[in-house]
């Protein structure tokens, strides 16, 4: 491929997270990525997998510890003029009307006032907002607000547009509406726009929009695999082309790397270590989700794209409901389908305090972390220990927060499976249960 | 360069015609300005040591000297806002500053305020010989010590605040720091400021009224104005003196709250980043003039342009390099290392030529002398705080129960907070001595007169918010009085109290200065404790033992603060948030 045609190219970044006290911690891992001239890449990964990170990096947000980015050929060492960015939150300063957000950029480069007024009020207008210039953004709703986020983006004419989840925040009418718009600007070319990369945590969105689908892997964030979608536009989200498409991203994105069927051990002796990045699913929800696999239509089996959405799941929540089912030896995925394992079908079928017993097993069978908290409780002579020093093991694999957020779930399932007890105020997690 | 000046021209005809609301804004702005002017001159008249400035206790000169006091106050109020706004950027950018410009902040908010006026008015008065202009500097500068701490610890945190997707906005659009600081991070911070500074400008007029007549180290100066004016009224026992005053402050605050902070507070909503509360604030009169009449019109589009005009030039003076540095982590280890070496090396010098100079000039003795004086005016904190909960947190449960009525009382609490205590101090000690009261017992409740409606206002608050679904659930399960008040509103409104509280301590600590010594005419009296030490030794002008004072009265502040507040703090943050 010609050099030329690249907008952005990426080679080998690395991203290492680093503060006084812990060593670095790689969030990024010898990425490397190229943005076509005429093209829409989307990118897909869990939350955690380094996607918006990486996509700071290509826009001079934040450096990379490794690596290089370089937008037509020049190095990227801050942001740079010609890329603009729309926020997952929007972004809009609350003390300026739709127009002081949308002049923004320009008055920022110093572009005069009639002239700022004009190309503003032109973006404003491509963009459905007429009649909104004086609001505040408090005034608006939700997709009226990302609306001026995509005004203030479109109205610096970029070259390379980046889109950070920018419909995630949005009800799901809304976020249609929005992104069709999106798409007519791009297909009649009423943008001068070149390239788009797009964010997303949406499967059906990024089959809908991209050209190309990057999959991101998680701990450390790397490319995991990459579809190209060649359907004309407009798309029909019903063809079967499409639906196939779909299915192939739940398949990859739903399988645990390491878990593919056929490899070695099912359950229990995979290399999930104390470490291991908990997926911060709530019992109800994975209770909720076994029984509707296990229940009609589905009877233990069902198809993902499907399951979505007759549950009414978001894909982001989904994969980490899935994570957790698989991790628990409840569930297994392959192919874009998931179907209960013999513990999960058992645990849909009793009653409540049968359940916990099942949890309790699969717990300590599966997952590493509750079966080293229950052996040292077990082992302490007052059966209890405080949380800090859980929180100081997993910080050996994890940032601070991650670490305290996996424990945070730890604790909720081990609550729930009645295998330990945790006493919010002083921290301490026992054996014993508050008589 | 046509164009820019292009727009408001065209606008003309439309916009900046003048219409009614300029009838009242025009003769306000004008008079205003010459007053200002008038005043300002009076400021700097010669004078000379041990002159007597005349002063007289004609209501007809109250119009004057309010005038005067009010212009202290702006002037005061100014250099705050100025010196937060820089104070607070260096600390908040700068991670080396930061490590010396907070512990330092957090320990001038301890000092108490009048004792920075006994240390510094000597240097004042030095720095503008043969001029008024001395005094009045010291003045200002005491009520400046009383409003700028606060505000610039608000400033700090909301600078550290800015939320980060605004942040990479801003530097996605390529805004430059300059930018960025007006556009940014100053409109995220204006709320708490406007509210600090509120909170600052009550506490002001306490030490505005104190910091007037200046009885230093044998000097007695009673610079023209309201505070001077009560000064003086309590020299000659004329209670009705004491009465024209307080009805002067009455006028002056609802002028200072109607043309100012009302406004000010109906303006600072746009810029809240979350909608919180739907508590629709009715825009004030004022606000609606200054939005209204085409005057401020003219004046905000001149402004507009010399804005855009400057920043304009500084793109052009300076094209924005936005280079980001490699490794941002990778900082001189060996720079830090030095700077934290320094900051330790001072602070132990500071330490040693503290003792040092104690020992050398006071001796141990007195200083365990003072250390007892400053217990006492402890149990005295305590003992009020305590008492002003007991009274105010049942009436501000009651009040905060019945939110019209809550609406309706909250400006008239916040009102009392602003109006200086001490100008009731002499009908406290006429009916001491009228009725032969304990001094120890009587003086202490002056200490606590101005700030406990802090507790009163926060309790109020803190009913308000709590939600009316839990007042339902309370009376569905049919919960008796005594658990109502156990379970449901004294953990509810925990962190309101604990807020309200913390400010009533402060400002207690403070006022102790001036209200453990109270006097009329020639009958002084004195209760023991260390407020009623710092004021003696304030007034023979004895440096070391004014300082050792300050120092053991920083030292309790700052221990009650650690040791008390900061834990109740943090459990109220920890377990009794509301969310």
């Amino acid at each position: 491929m010609p050099d030329d045609s690249r907008l952005i190219c990426a080679e080998k970044i690395c991203k290492t997270y680093q503060t006084a006290e812990t060593p670095g911690r790689l969030v990024l891992d010898h990425v490397d990525f190229s943005l076509y001239e005429g093209e829409i890449v989307a990118i897909l990964g869990k939350s955690g997998s380094g996607k918006s990170t990486f996509l700071r990096v290509l826009a001079g947000l934040t450096p990379p510890t490794e690596g290089q980015v370089a937008y037509r050929g020049q190095a990227v060492e801050g942001p740079a003029h010609g890329i603009a960015m729309v926020f997952q939150t929007f972004a809009l300063f609350p003390w300026l009307t739709v127009l002081g957000n949308v002049e923004l950029g320009l008055e920022a480069q110093g572009v005069a006032r009639a002239e700022r007024r004009r190309r503003a009020l032109k973006a404003i207008d491509l963009i459905g907002l007429d009649g909104f210039e004086s609001a505040y953004p408090k005034e608006l709703s939700g997709g009226m607000r990302q609306r001026v986020g995509f005004a203030r983006a479109l109205v610096v004419n970029p070259d390379v547009l980046l889109l950070d989840e920018p419909f995630s925040a949005l009800d799901v009418l809304t976020a249609e509406t929005l992104r069709g718009d999106l798409m007519d600007l791009w297909v009649k070319r009423r943008v001068p726009t070149k390239g788009i990369i797009l964010v997303s945590h949406n499967i059906e969105e990024a089959v809908e929009i991209a050209d190309r689908i990057i999959i991101f892997g998680s701990d450390p964030g790397h490319i995991r695999a990459e579809i190209a979608v060649p359907l004309a536009r407009p798309r029909d989200v019903t063809s079967p082309r499409f639906q196939q498409i779909v299915d192939e991203v739940y398949a990859i994105l739903t399988t645990v790397p390491g878990r593919e069927p056929g490899r070695r051990g099912a359950r229990g002796t995979e290399p999930v270590g104390v470490g291991y990045r908990l997926p911060a699913a709530s019992i109800q929800q994975l209770v909720g989700l076994l029984d509707a696999i296990c229940a009609a239509p589905y009877s233990g089996r069902a198809d993902l794209p499907h399951l979505a959405e007759s549950e009414h799941i978001e894909d982001e929540e989904l994969f980490v409901l899935i994570e957790a089912l698989q991790l628990l030896g409840f569930a297994q995925v392959a192919g874009g389908d998931i179907w209960a394992t013999p513990a999960g079908r058992a645990f849909a079928e009793t009653d409540l305090q049968q359940r916990k017993q099942i949890f309790a097993d699969q717990l300590r069978r599966s997952i590493p972390l509750a079966a080293h908290i229950r052996k040292v409780l077990d082992e302490r002579p007052g059966h209890s220990a405080p949380e800090a020093r859980f929180l100081a093991e997993l910080e050996d694999h994890l940032s601070e927060e991650e670490a305290a957020e996996v424990l945070q779930t730890m604790i909720n399932w081990g609550r729930y499976a009645e295998l330990f007890a945790y006493d919010y105020d002083r921290g301490v997690l026992s054996l014993e249960n508050p008589t | 360069m046509q164009q820019r000046w292009g727009l408001p021209i065209v606008a003309w005809p439309s916009r900046l015609r003048p219409n009614y609301w300029d009838g009242i804004a025009l003769p306000l702005v004008l008079g205003t300005l010459v007053l200002i002017g008038w005043a300002s001159r009076q400021m700097s008249v010669p004078y000379r040591v041990g002159e007597a400035l005349p002063l007289s206790l004609d209501p007809s000169h109250l119009p004057e000297y309010g005038l005067r006091t009010v212009l202290r106050m702006a002037l005061a109020l100014a250099a705050s806002l100025v010196f937060s706004l820089a104070y607070a950027a260096l600390a908040a950018k700068s991670k080396r500053a930061e490590k010396l410009l907070i512990p330092v902040l957090d320990i001038l908010q301890s000092v108490p305020i009048l004792g920075f006026l006994s240390i510094t008015v000597t240097g004042f008065i030095a720095l503008f010989p043969g001029s008024l202009m001395g005094y009045e500097c010291a003045a200002i500068f005491a009520i400046f010590t009383s409003q700028a701490w606060n505000m610039t610890f608000s400033l700090y945190q909301s600078f550290l605040g800015v939320p980060q997707d605004l942040r990479e906005a801003a530097r996605m659009y390529h805004l430059s720091p300059w930018q960025s600081f007006w556009q940014l991070e100053v409109p995220f911070a204006l709320p708490g400021l406007v509210w600090n500074m509120m909170m600052s400008v009550s506490g002001g007029w306490f030490f505005v009224v104190a910091s007037e007549a200046i009885s230093v180290a044998g000097q007695d100066v009673k610079l023209p104005g309201i505070g001077s004016y009560i000064a003086l009224a309590i020299d000659r026992r004329d209670l009705a003196a004491v009465g024209y005053a307080i009805l002067a402050m009455l006028v002056l605050i609802l002028i200072y709250d109607q043309l100012l902070f009302r406004p000010l507070l109906a303006w600072c909503q746009r810029f809240k980043v979350e909608a919180i509360g739907t508590d629709e604030i009715e825009p004030p009169w004022f606000l609606t003039m200054l939005q209204r009449a085409r005057l401020f019109h003219l004046l905000r589009t001149l402004l507009d342009e010399i804005v855009s005009l400057a920043s304009w030039a500084a793109k052009r003076a300076r094209p924005p390099r936005a280079r980001l540095r490699r490794h941002p982590f990778a900082r001189p280890r060996l720079v830090d290392f030095v700077w934290n070496g320094l900051l330790l090396a001072g602070s132990l010098y500071a330490v040693v030529a503290v003792v040092r100079f104690v020992h050398a000039e006071v001796g141990w003795q007195e200083v365990l002398h003072v250390f007892l004086l400053g217990l006492a005016t402890l149990v005295r904190v305590i003992v009020l705080i305590a008492l002003a909960a007991l009274i105010w947190v049942p009436i501000g449960v009651w009040i905060g129960l019945r939110p019209r009525l809550a609406r309706r009382v909250q400006p008239v609490v916040q009102f009392l907070a602003a109006f200086p205590a001490n100008l009731f101090f002499p009908v406290a000690v006429v009916a001491i001595l009228r009725f032969h009261l304990n001094v120890e017992i009587w003086v202490s409740p002056l200490m606590i007169l101005g700030t406990q409606w802090y507790i009163l206002f926060n309790v109020i608050a803190g009913t308000l918010a709590l939600p009316t679904d839990y007042q339902f659930v309370a009376s569905n399960l049919g919960v008796s009085r005594f658990l109502w008040w156990r379970r449901l509103v004294l953990p509810g409104i925990f962190p309101a109290f604990v807020t309200g509280a913390v400010t009533a301590s402060g400002g207690s600590w403070n006022a102790s200065i001036v209200s453990e010594v109270v006097r009329w005419g020639d009958t002084t009296l004195v209760a023991t404790g260390i407020g009623a030490y710092i004021a003696a030794e304030t007034e023979t002008g004895d440096f070391p033992r004014i300082a050792l004072g300050i120092t053991v009265l920083c030292l309790y502040v700052l221990l009650f603060n650690r040791l008390l507040w900061r834990r109740l703090y943090n459990l109220a943050e920890e377990r009794l948030r509301l969310d």
